[in-house]
């Protein structure tokens, strides 16, 4: 292929422009648009075919939801989202998201610790199987995570007679939600935790520190920015798990209803307007967060 | 670091726990699947399997897999080509625009194509008028796993090509290569396992979806049940033996997908010593590291 001459910028450069720069740096070669000039060829295809198809499979639905709910009027709205009943589903929602994760960051770290540490038998066997909440369907999960916990269940059975009730009321519901956020605990530790230097440990210990003293002031600070993000990644997962949660809370209003649920319960009712008013609220909350866990992480980065 | 046998007995201590948290939490939960799976014999396991609902879920299942899985591996590979390549305005919304599936809870997903694509909407019902129907029937059901699976082969391959950086490609463009030729021969055999294996992952996510599926599915018995749902369809016409034939079915699934993840990580990692994780570890591109 002979050297190309085409689009050569005037100012004298080292480079010759590559054969499928596109036309808008060519053009305007002021890196407007671009921040470095593209040097391998395909931008066009590949930006093109991943804006039509963020667009086409993700912003064009989510905004069809907003333009839907703007045709209601303020008080319908209001009404939608302030049902007495779906207000109770938010406070089930969110808290059963928040003790799931506090529980699941506990087991999650300790897995994660012995994983990454330790050579023991069955370590790769226990590595492989973490992921088997993510792989296994959640209508699965949850029809499983009940029978076992029914008071005659595998697992019921050593809670029933302290008068503990878990399936089909809302300890059911945090365990099902501690089962599916396993692996974002533990795969968000585990890379940081196998990249710790022994070095700092053994500098700890030089300096006359006792184990707890290595752990709590050395080890443990490096691990709080992949803790916090494994942590909020459980919790948004938490917040929109449906399948698994649905099978094992029993579904009582007031008591054990998601907020999933509560829009699923306004389509069998065919309120949809009700429907798409407190998805609104859902989509919007955990946009923030996302948006949220971004700021939060590129922080806690800076600072590292 | 190199991970060292335990020496102390609050190590052992330790390890002991996590052993029981791990058979507690996910050894004893597929060993339930099995054993209810089969607590009728083998003989009505296979009656179970030969029913027409059963059959029919099975297919609709693998038609829904089989036509996602091609459009989010064409499109992980592109968007990842997109913004490891190249730095341009934007490029960071790109990535935190993928991310937004994850967050969304899969009903409100649904929900969002119920209002665009369903009756309720204009274009919904103009496509009806000329007898397309999309919503409550298998196309809809097709769209929204699209929409659920579609970060996965994304977000493994980003920090990977990342990682890997341009050098490589820009080596072979200077020899002179064609695109298709530097992503055929130099790119696709640096990502090929990471690639497998987030074609695996999206596959156990489309088989596995249920939120998003149920809410535009109409739940129409031998039309639009895909696996997941009947499984819930079967458990709440307390049909047990059945639902855990069907979930068996899905654990299934679910293990022999565990197993690929386990074997392509290993090839990734021997590749390039560069870990590709299931569970991509990070929702942002912020905290990958370089």
């Amino acid at each position: 292929m002979p050297p190309q001459e085409r689009g050569l910028p005037k100012g004298g450069r080292a480079y010759s422009l590559p054969p499928h720069a596109p036309a808008a740096y060519a053009v305007n070669s002021s890196l407007r648009f671009f921040r470095s000039p593209p040097v391998l060829p395909g931008f066009v295809p590949s930006f093109g075919f991943s804006v039509l198809y963020l667009s086409l499979v993700i912003l064009i639905p989510l905004s069809a939801l907003l333009l839907y709910v703007s045709d209601m009027t303020w008080e319908q709205y209001w009404r939608a989202i302030t049902d007495p009943r779906v207000v109770q589903s938010y406070k089930v929602t969110v808290s059963g998201a928040f003790y799931s994760t506090v529980i699941v960051a506990g087991i999650g770290f300790v897995l994660a610790w012995i994983i990454s540490r330790y050579e023991f038998p069955g370590r790769r066997v226990i590595d492989a199987l973490v992921d088997l909440p993510f792989a296994l369907p959640t209508a699965v999960a949850g029809i499983t995570l009940s029978a076992l916990f029914v008071p005659e269940g595998w697992l019921g059975r050593w809670f029933a007679p302290l008068g503990i009730k878990i399936s089909y009321a809302y300890p059911g519901l945090v365990v099902a939600m501690i089962f599916t956020s396993l692996p974002f605990i533990v795969r968000s530790l585990q890379p940081v935790l196998e990249d710790l230097e022994p070095e700092y440990e053994e500098a700890a210990a030089t300096l006359g520190a006792t184990r707890w003293q290595t752990f709590w002031r050395v080890l443990l600070p490096s691990l709080v920015p992949a803790l916090i993000s494994g942590a909020s990644q459980a919790f948004i997962r938490s917040l929109g798990e449906f399948g698994a949660v649905i099978m094992i809370a029993g579904n009582i209003p007031f008591q054990t209803e998601i907020t999933s649920l509560m829009i699923f319960v306004r389509l069998q009712e065919f309120d949809y307007p009700a429907a798409a008013a407190i998805a609104s609220v859902v989509l919007v909350a955990s946009l923030l967060l996302l948006f949220l866990l971004q700021v939060v992480q590129g922080r806690l980065l800076r600072r590292r | 670091m190199k991970n060292k046998r335990p020496t102390l007995i609050h190590q052992w201590l330790l390890i002991a726990l996590g052993i029981v948290l791990t058979v507690l939490m996910l050894v004893v939960p597929l060993a339930l699947i099995f054993s209810r799976a089969l607590s009728g014999g083998w003989s009505l396991l296979v009656q179970n399997l030969n029913e027409d609902f059963m059959q029919h879920a099975i297919g609709l299942t693998v038609l829904t897999t089989l036509a996602t899985v091609p459009i989010n591996l064409v499109f992980g590979i592109l968007l990842a080509w997109c913004v490891t390549h190249y730095d341009f305005v934007g490029k960071r919304v790109l990535v935190t625009l993928v991310d937004i599936p994850y967050a969304t809870s899969p009903v409100v997903a649904g929900l969002c194509y119920l209002v665009v694509y369903g009756l309720e909407s204009a274009f919904g019902s103009w496509l009806y008028d000329h007898g397309i129907q999309l919503m409550f029937a298998w196309p809809g059901i097709i769209m929204v796993t699209v929409f659920v699976t579609s970060p996965y082969v994304a977000r493994i391959l980003i920090p990977l090509m990342q990682a890997q950086g341009a050098d490589e490609e820009i080596a072979a463009l200077s020899l002179g290569a064609s695109g298709w030729q530097i992503f055929r021969r130099v790119t696709l055999p640096n990502i090929k396992w990471a690639l497998l294996y987030g074609v695996v992952i999206t596959n156990a996510r489309a088989v596995g979806e249920f939120g998003a599926v149920s809410v535009v599915s109409g739940t129409i018995m031998n039309q639009t049940l895909t696996l997941p749902l009947l499984v819930e369809q079967l458990n709440n016409d307390y049909k047990s033996a059945a639902a855990f034939t069907a979930a068996a079915l899905l654990a299934c699934m679910a293990m022999l997908t565990l197993v690929l993840k386990t074997v392509m990580e290993w090839r990734q990692k021997r590749r390039d010593d560069t870990p590709a994780h299931f569970v991509p570890e990070t929702m942002t591109s912020t905290s990958t590291k370089p």
